[in-house]
């Protein structure tokens, strides 16, 4: 690999949004009593504008090299060296993270921008931006950091932004429960993260090449063939650990419990981290070290059926919720269960593809959902909506083009990135027909609840209270600006990567000397359109069963919650119970085990403790009275101590117990006295 | 002669004794010039040590400043004190906190002069021990620490004061008792193989003794540090003495005290007898891993916030255990990094926990909530303080646990995966109770006319969380001082590895299994 370019911009794009969260974090109070909110969101959405643009300038500096030296490094310091571990701060761009920073600094810069209207009545506003500008600094750190461990500070960075705007409203303990949950969830899921860390390190420093780096990493990559810890392969072991975190940070079976919670969060914080960033990182992470998974069928397995697994689980709960951005979370997990399906048949420019149009299109539905519930007067529940199309035509008409777009219709983004994976899901090494027919399902199912939505919400009659109806509004420009953009976004993102059959994918070149070659495909164009066409027409039956429940009511949602007497729905309803399920065991069990602890420490172990005192004591009483009594009788001595072990033990103690142990010490220095003059 | 007849290292230990005895001729019922005396001491001992760090050479392990006077000639007792990347910034730790705990005991009234005279001798105490390279020297110090710190808890203590500071000094006695022991005869079988009588530390590290006297000399050093550090199952003193002291005796305790353990065994303990050491690593790593969990886990019920963070203290010196006790170099530095960590985290926690205390005499945890409305400043700064504890990256504690669990992956990777966990933990208990404390609604009335923060806590405060962001963003200038004294000691261990007898050999025999590459 030759030695990539050195620049010294690179840096900015990642510390501008930290000089605006330092700005507004430590002055920010008293500028926005001085000076008002609009100096505030200056401060916040300047460095990121700023940070967008250096992107575009990295991305046009890439394109003007050769592909295969598509490197551009930034590096700032060593951050720590001990021993053969040497941790620099650093910052690479290669065509994987210019796809990444754009879609961060891009959609990011957007979402910055609607905030002004969401939050412009809140007292909080600094607070807000300072942590909307510190995530999106853990967030640029974590895609561009050139090290594991860089990559992992990113990683924990923005799991504390996370935390911090999912209980930005802290009076409500709903809130402030939730953020606790997403950062102890990801947690688990960083153990994981650490250990692969370790296992990496250690195994190449073994072989005397322990380092972090990536670009390292891959020249060494061929060192953890062969090797074996625990029973298993390290390269195995080691993504398998690496891939918990990602289960962590990317909502997936077991560890996403915590993303349909943090949307008590400010809605734009969903649609930022919750839907078009943070919980992408997983993916990314895995497409960042897809030399290291490619070594490891076992664990591209693993990823495939836990991708399609959440696919399909979150699919079934999003039909039947009834908040309005509950179903968008659902609908987020299944997405990303998709990217992890690509990913897991070693699709890795397939994942990222979808990762990038998925981020158009959720974003703006997450944002459209935000100028819903503004609109509403803070109601989420799309039982008491409907009709909204007339009073909010610009966000009807973005949302609708991102439910389109969602829904896997043809020409737009979704359908281009979603049927890439399932192609690959079907015809890659690693894939097979069972996995793209469970994909395939999902998608119908997407399709379904997404439309459920759209015409639960903005179609029909208007279930809201009279006083609710009046003050329906449209949002502000500051609002419909962005929700435009990132619809026109959620369609033409899709065309920079199309199939094969219709000319090839620009956007899996561009990766090309990320991921090498994709799979070669030729004399397969027969079955990939047909495959696709299954694809959308599963798609358009989930489509035709929402058009007639909600919006024809010729088919009363009944007929299918009351299959199976309602078991079914029940289950989909109350999300398996897996919520109680983890509460009663883990919560329960962790509760347990604490308290049994502090239990132990009462009773046990400080009973020994007081137990030894007292029974030092007793036995310096008991000399006591050997020296004063011993002549008039040892009987009466023994009733004594009896007598007194009522438990006035504690006003000897002190000054009999220090003669006590002078009396051992002076015991032992006479043995070690007398054992060193006759022991040699 | 035309040195100094007082070195630069010699001062910084003295100076806060000197300031003692100045304040024994200030009448007592004038607290503010007591209290300003006192500031004045600690803060030139503060800046001294800062031209310790000056004039100490990064690039070397030998010991540095080093100042020998004969003290009592017949016993070989030496005045000897010197300073290495071990305990540079352990004593710079010291210097550090000793002005700010000063101000953080503004509001005590009763026996000013008697109380900042003992907190003044503590540091005497404090600092000499961590110079110290001659046993006896060594020795007087470490019980010299005790005594004021007696008396602080049992005077200015909460109201189960005597039943705390009897069970700290009793505990930490008998521990140090057989230390003492062990000392001597030390000393006294030196003298048997050289004909020369004396208690030089670095002269002791050359004597080789067989591994069956190294064995029960260790155990009389390990047990005395175990209990200071302290250690799983020695821990119980910890809790009582930390909730029943004084803000500002929590805080020396928990930061400096505690690291006593620590380092009496990276500095006595491991290199006196590094073939006992290597045997019995299996077990202190095992007490260390089962400290971490338990601690955490016994953190997450307690009431009372300052008893949450002593158990959370036991959990993060069980890190600093488990990295020693790797023997590599992650590992050690790890463990020397996380020393500072908790002592600024777990210093600043008991100051953060002292302030609300002051304004609402209680520190039960459901006392509190939503304080966030109320002083948002003291949240704010309580946040960066907890996540700092929770080894956050980015925050100086990350840098620490890391290192650690990157040195104890390679020594014992299982029981390193068992310490993991405590990240998990951490997390837990400490969100928890922020949440509790800070979050939710102000529903207590009481609660609802609390003052933020002050001029005076803030500049308490201030130096700690700069030192706690610096720390986690460049560790380096820390980290490469610590290096070149650590590696000797590994090297010392790393060459007994073969000699050494297994008695523990089932722990070891797997370990080398499953690193079968």
């Amino acid at each position: 690999m030759d030695q990539p370019i050195q620049t010294d911009y690179l840096r900015w794009i990642v510390l501008l949004p930290l000089l605006g969260a330092a700005t507004n974090g430590l002055l920010g109070a008293q500028l926005q009593k001085r000076f008002g909110k609009g100096l505030i969101s200056t401060i916040a959405i300047a460095p990121v504008l700023g940070s967008f643009l250096l992107s575009v300038r990295a991305l046009f500096d890439l394109v003007a090299l050769q592909p295969e030296q598509r490197f551009l490094i930034d590096r700032l310091y060593t951050w720590i060296t001990t021993g053969s571990l040497n941790v620099d701060v650093a910052f690479w761009i290669d065509p994987l993270s210019a796809v990444m920073i754009l879609v961060v600094t891009g959609i990011g810069g957007l979402i910055h921008i609607y905030s002004i209207g969401y939050m412009h009545d809140d007292n909080s506003y600094w607070r807000f931006f300072t942590f909307l500008n510190l995530f999106t600094f853990a967030m640029l750190l974590l895609v561009t950091g050139d090290n594991l461990l860089l990559v992992f500070v990113g990683w924990e960075g923005v799991g504390l932004c996370s935390y911090a705007l999912i209980g930005f409203w802290y009076q409500d303990h709903v809130n402030t429960t939730a953020g606790n949950k997403a950062f102890i969830v990801n947690r688990v899921g960083d153990f994981g993260f650490i250990l692969g860390i370790f296992l990496i390190f250690w195994t190449l420093d073994h072989q005397g090449h322990g380092t972090v780096s990536f670009r390292e990493i891959q020249k060494f990559a061929s060192l953890l063939k062969n090797q074996e810890i625990w029973g298993g392969g390290v390269a195995t072991l080691a993504t398998l650990f690496l891939f918990v975190g990602a289960t962590g940070k990317s909502a997936q079976i077991p560890l996403y419990v915590w993303l349909p919670d943090a949307m008590q969060g400010p809605t734009p914080v969903s649609a930022l981290i919750h839907a078009a960033t943070m919980v992408t990182a997983g993916v990314y992470m895995i497409a960042r070290l897809h030399f290291l998974y490619s070594m490891a069928p076992l664990t591209l397995e693993v990823v495939a059926v836990i991708g399609v697994a959440t696919a399909l689980f979150a699919a079934t709960i999003a039909l039947t919720q009834n908040d309005i951005k509950r179903v968008l979370a659902y609908s987020t997990i299944s997405q990303l269960g998709y990217m992890f399906l690509g990913a897991g048949v070693a699709a890795y420019g397939a994942a990222i593809f979808h990762l990038m149009t998925h981020a158009f299109f959720k974003a703006c539905l997450f944002l459209g959902s935000g100028s819903v519930i503004h609109a509403m007067g803070g109601e989420q529940d799309m039982g008491k909506m409907g009709g909204l199309r007339s009073a909010m035509p610009y966000t009807f008409w973005t949302f609708a083009i991102s439910v389109l777009a969602i829904a896997g219709t043809p020409l737009t983004g979704g359908f281009f990135s979603k049927d890439e994976i399932l192609w690959q899901a079907f015809s890659s090494a690693h894939g097979s027909p069972l996995l793209w027919s469970l994909g395939v399902v999902g998608a119908g199912l997407t399709a379904f609840y997404m439309f459920r939505q759209l015409f639960l919400v903005f179609f029909g009659n208007s279930r809201a209270d009279h006083h609710t109806q009046e003050h329906l509004h449209e949002s502000p420009k500051v609002m419909t600006v962005p929700l435009v953009i990132l619809a026109i976004g959620s369609i033409a993102a899709g065309w920079i990567g199309l199939p094969e059959v219709f000319g090839g994918s620009q956007f899996a070149e561009w990766l090309e000397p990320v991921f090498g070659k994709p799979h070669e495909m030729a004399a397969s164009e027969g079955p990939e359109l047909l495959l696709m066409i299954c694809s959308v027409a599963v798609a358009a039956v989930g489509f035709f069963i929402a058009y007639l429940m909600y919006y024809r009511g010729a088919l009363a949602p009944e007929r299918f919650s009351s299959l199976a007497g309602g078991a079914l729905y029940r289950l989909f309803y109350n999300k398996y119970y897996v919520d109680e399920i983890y509460q009663a065991i883990f919560v329960r069990g962790t509760l347990l085990l604490a308290r049994t602890g502090a239990w132990i420490d009462q009773h046990i172990i400080d009973f020994i403790v007081d137990g030894s005192a007292k029974t030092t004591a007793y036995i310096s009483w008991f000399n006591g009275l050997f020296d004063n009594y011993v002549i008039d009788g040892i009987v009466n001595a023994l009733a004594n101590i009896t007598f007194w072990a009522g438990g006035k033990f504690r006003k000897v103690q002190t000054g009999n117990i220090n003669s006590y142990l002078y009396v051992i010490l002076g015991a032992v220095v006479l043995a070690i006295i007398v054992r060193l003059r006759y022991s040699s | 002669m035309i040195e100094p007849f007082v070195g630069d290292l010699s001062l910084v230990v003295f100076l806060p004794l000197l300031g003692a005895m100045v304040l024994l001729f200030i009448p007592r019922s004038m607290n503010r010039v007591l209290f300003t005396t006192a500031i004045l001491f600690t803060s030139l001992t503060f800046f001294w040590s800062l031209r310790v760090l000056w004039r100490f050479q990064s690039d070397s392990g030998e010991m540095q400043l080093v100042e020998r006077v004969s003290w009592i000639p017949a016993y070989g007792i030496d005045y000897f004190i010197g300073i290495d990347g071990l305990s540079l910034f352990l004593v710079l730790l010291t210097a550090f906190l000793g002005p700010i705990v000063i101000l953080a005991s503004w509001t005590i009234s009763e026996r000013v002069k008697e109380y900042l005279f003992f907190m003044l001798v503590l540091e005497t105490g404090m600092i000499g021990a961590f110079v110290a390279l001659d046993l006896f020297l060594f020795y007087v110090f470490w019980e010299v620490m005790l005594v004021p710190m007696y008396f602080i808890i049992g005077v200015w203590g909460g109201p189960r004061r005597i039943y705390a500071a009897l069970k700290f000094v009793l505990y930490t006695m008998s521990g140090s008792l057989l230390m003492l022991v062990a000392i001597i005869y030390l000393a006294a079988r030196n003298a048997q193989v050289t004909q020369v009588l004396s208690f030089d530390l670095l002269r002791l590290y050359n004597l080789h003794l067989p591994y069956e006297e190294q064995f029960w000399l260790f155990l009389a050093f390990a047990l005395s540090f175990a209990i200071k550090v302290p250690l799983f199952p020695f821990h119980t003193w910890l809790p009582d003495a930390h909730v029943e002291a004084p803000t500002a005796g929590s805080v020396l305790l928990a930061a400096i005290l505690l690291k006593m353990g620590t380092y009496g065994f990276l500095r006595f303990a491991i290199p006196l007898f590094p073939e006992a050491a290597l045997a019995v690593q299996p077990f202190i790593v095992a007490l260390a891993v089962i400290g971490i969990i338990y601690g955490a886990l016994v953190a997450m019920v307690q009431p009372d916030l300052k008893k949450l963070v002593a158990y959370s203290s036991v959990s993060h010196l069980g890190f600093v255990m488990l990295g020693l006790f790797a023997f590599n170099l992650q590992g050690m530095q790890g463990a020397l990094y996380q020393m500072l960590n908790h002592g600024l985290s777990t210093g600043a926690l008991f100051l953060i926990v002292g302030m609300i205390y002051e304004r609402r005499h209680t520190r039960m945890i459901d006392d509190f909530g939503g304080l966030w409305k109320q002083m948002p400043l003291f949240s704010a700064l309580f946040l960066v303080v907890t996540f700092s504890s929770i080894g956050l990256p980015g925050l100086n504690g990350f840098v620490g646990e890391f290192l650690i669990l990157l040195g104890a992956f390679q020594a014992t990777p299982f029981w390193a995966a068992g310490a993991a966990t405590g990240m998990i933990l951490g997390a837990i208990y400490m969100l928890w109770m922020f949440r509790r404390v800070n979050f939710g609604p102000l529903s207590r009335p009481e609660n609802q006319k609390l003052q933020d923060i002050g001029a005076r806590e803030i500049v308490i405060l201030a130096p700690i969380l700069a030192l706690i962001v610096f720390m986690g963003v460049y560790p380096r200038p820390f980290l490469s001082r610590m290096r070149f004294s650590a590696e000797p000691i590994i090297q010392r261990v790393e060459s007994k590895k073969e000699a050494t007898p297994l008695i523990f050999e089932g722990g070891r025999s797997r370990e080398s299994q499953s690193h079968g590459n």
